[in-house]
């Protein structure tokens, strides 16, 4: 049916936008960390094919060549990597990711580092340029000194983080958690206390391991890494239905969304906006327009003038934990 | 709606296989053969149908090469029959010294192809510099007499000279072939001729200069890149030359995608990311 003809029969265009802690969204789709984030032209190619928002691939104070091949692979259910935060560094982002008003949408900027102070640093020196926030992923499963290898996976050391962050920018603050937690809730509320402004939820789960037979060896140079795409679907919305139970702050739900049907699930879970990134494996720059194609036709069924009212929908039904 | 389900979600695991024999080709390149699994009756036998297949196997596409706890690098195929498959590797650096010291019997790990390759169209010529001329070579299988050209530094550094019998060979010190450019002897081809396409691979700056000539005298091109690389299928942004993703874009580029690459021919990424000049990466920069 043509979708045009839906939207006078429905009398109404439905409003995809969103308010993410103060930023606007045109939809609630958004370029998820370490995937095509590395150059500023990156961005704004995914922008262009109608990404609400954008995140950089993380930067930390020095270049790191991160672990070596293979790094990323394709599996039956989902991506497993262990790329092990490869950056050139916050000198040369500073440069790649000046002028950012030419990507057509807001750029958020995921900050890594050893330690509160690092955060700072790199934080700092990434202050006058356009960032629309900063994202902490304390939840790396796979890289020595950093997220859960770092111990940084903590409440204790979630909220020393997010402190530090805070005191560095009056820029909006995202931290990124593990679906690892049992009690992600504590650790949600640990960076509402340190000042966090909203909940990236969440990281790679794992980490997992994949083993060739005929080598008897394990496939990623790092041996082990974290697992994303559909594998770790039913897992993050659970976790993004306990961050929005636990703590007031939005919610970006990450995890295995390539459909509209994904991402309204995701909503409906609690999330304002909506995480995208092994999904580009599927359907590639492209399949940001057509999840935000495919939430307007359910807008437009389930008669949702505003996306934002479904925002915890779930939540609604009686008898649920 | 049914190509947004998961039906589009591709595995892509390596799958490891034997060297079944070792060839040198020049002083510096050596291939290695390999059996395709499509057609090893052990690999049925398993139960496997490995992620790596070659079926669909288009010239200019690359495979994920893997030596297992060392590291994982695009190659190009070399060779490709029915039975066998082989990649032709110049020796460098850690990663193709310990493929060159491989025997019959290793094990080596391999996922793909990758890209999208060239686009074949009747008659043209062939430009191949360097072991980029290993990339032409199951392009030129494919095309019906094209017209070869291949550089090298030295008559010691050329490739398939017998393979491909009737070549126009230019070395850089006239030790086989006339001296000077490979170049050179495309400028000399598409100023009597205009072919209905020049295809190329080799260093960088020589596709730079290809590129420019072909569009000085309207004559389409193709050439093929090589950036580095991780994930290989579009998704890491490691490999990507402004906007475009070399590994699922590219590697192959037609002159008018080439044209508008601000980085081509000037700049790359090394394993961190960072930018350096094209000559940089090459002279050894890029983690070898």
């Amino acid at each position: 049916m043509n979708m045009k003809t839906d939207r006078i029969a429905a009398g109404f265009e439905p409003d995809l936008s969103v308010s993410l802690a103060g930023i606007r969204l045109a939809n609630p789709t958004v370029l998820a960390s370490g995937i095509l984030g590395t150059t500023k032209a990156l961005l704004k190619r995914v922008a262009e094919c109608g990404a609400g928002a954008v995140t950089i691939k993380s930067i930390s104070l020095a270049p790191r060549d991160g672990h070596a091949n293979p790094t990323i692979l394709a599996f039956d259910a989902g991506l497993i990597n262990a790329v092990g935060y490869s950056n050139p560094g916050v000198e040369e982002a500073c440069r790649e990711f000046s002028g950012l008003s030419d990507v057509a949408a807001p750029v958020f900027a995921s900050v890594i580092g050893t330690h509160a102070g690092e955060f700072v640093e790199v934080i700092g020196r990434m202050e006058p340029l356009g960032f629309a926030a900063y994202e902490l992923p304390l939840s790396c499963p796979h890289t020595p000194g950093y997220g859960t290898m770092g111990g940084q996976g903590t409440p204790q050391a979630t909220l020393e983080i997010t402190k530090a962050a805070r005191s560095a920018t009056k820029k909006p603050v995202f931290v990124k958690i593990s679906p690892n937690m049992p009690a992600i809730g504590e650790i949600a509320a640990a960076a509402r206390e340190g000042g966090a402004d909203a909940i990236t939820a969440v990281n790679s789960l794992g980490p997992g391991m994949l083993i060739d037979v005929e080598t008897r060896t394990p496939v990623l140079g790092f041996g082990m890494g974290g697992v994303t795409g559909p594998a770790l679907r039913p897992i993050a919305l659970r976790c993004v239905y306990d961050v929005f139970k636990a703590v007031d702050l939005p919610i970006i739900g990450v995890g295995g969304v390539s459909t509209g049907r994904h991402a309204m699930e995701m909503v409906m879970a609690g999330a304002t906006a909506v995480g995208v990134g092994s999904a580009v494996h599927a359907f590639g720059p492209e399949v940001f327009g057509r999840i935000v194609g495919q939430m307007r036709a359910l807008c437009l069924k389930l008669g949702a003038e505003r996306l934002s009212d479904l925002i915890g929908a779930a939540h609604k039904q009686q008898g649920l934990p | 709606m049914s190509d947004m389900r998961q039906s589009s979600w591709k595995s892509g695991l390596p799958f490891s296989i034997r060297v079944i024999e070792v060839r040198d080709e020049s002083r510096s390149a050596r291939t290695l053969m390999f059996r395709r699994p499509e057609s090893d009756p052990d690999v049925a036998a398993s139960g496997d149908a490995p992620d790596f297949n070659l079926s669909g196997f288009v010239p200019g596409q690359f495979v994920m090469v893997w030596i297992p706890r060392l590291d994982e690098k695009p190659f190009t195929i070399s060779y490709l029959d029915d039975r066998t498959f082989g990649i032709t590797v110049l020796k460098r650096g850690p990663f193709t010294k310990a493929l060159h010291a491989m025997n019959p019997g290793d094990w080596v790990g391999f996922r793909g192809p990758y890209g999208r390759g060239f686009s074949l169209s009747a008659g043209g010529v062939v430009v191949g510099g360097g072991v980029g001329m290993a990339t032409m070579a199951t392009l030129i299988d494919r095309l019906d007499k094209p017209k070869i050209l291949q550089g090298a530094r030295t008559a010691d550094e050329l490739l398939f000279l017998d393979r491909f019998p009737g070549m126009d060979i230019s070395t850089d010190d006239g030790s086989k072939g006339r001296r000077g450019f490979v170049t050179d002897a495309l400028a000399e081809l598409i100023s009597a001729d205009r072919p209905a396409m020049v295809y190329a691979c080799g260093p960088e700056p020589m596709m730079a200069r290809v590129l420019q000539m072909c569009r000085d005298r309207c004559v389409p091109c193709q050439a093929s890149l090589e950036r580095f690389m991780k994930c290989g299928f579009g998704v890491c942004g490691q490999c990507c030359c402004d906007g475009r993703r070399v590994c699922r874009d590219g590697p192959v580029f037609n002159s008018d995608e080439l044209a508008g690459l601000a980085s081509f021919g000037r700049f790359a990424r090394l394993k961190s990311g960072s930018k350096v000049g094209i000559g940089a990466y090459h002279g050894g920069g890029k983690g070898e």
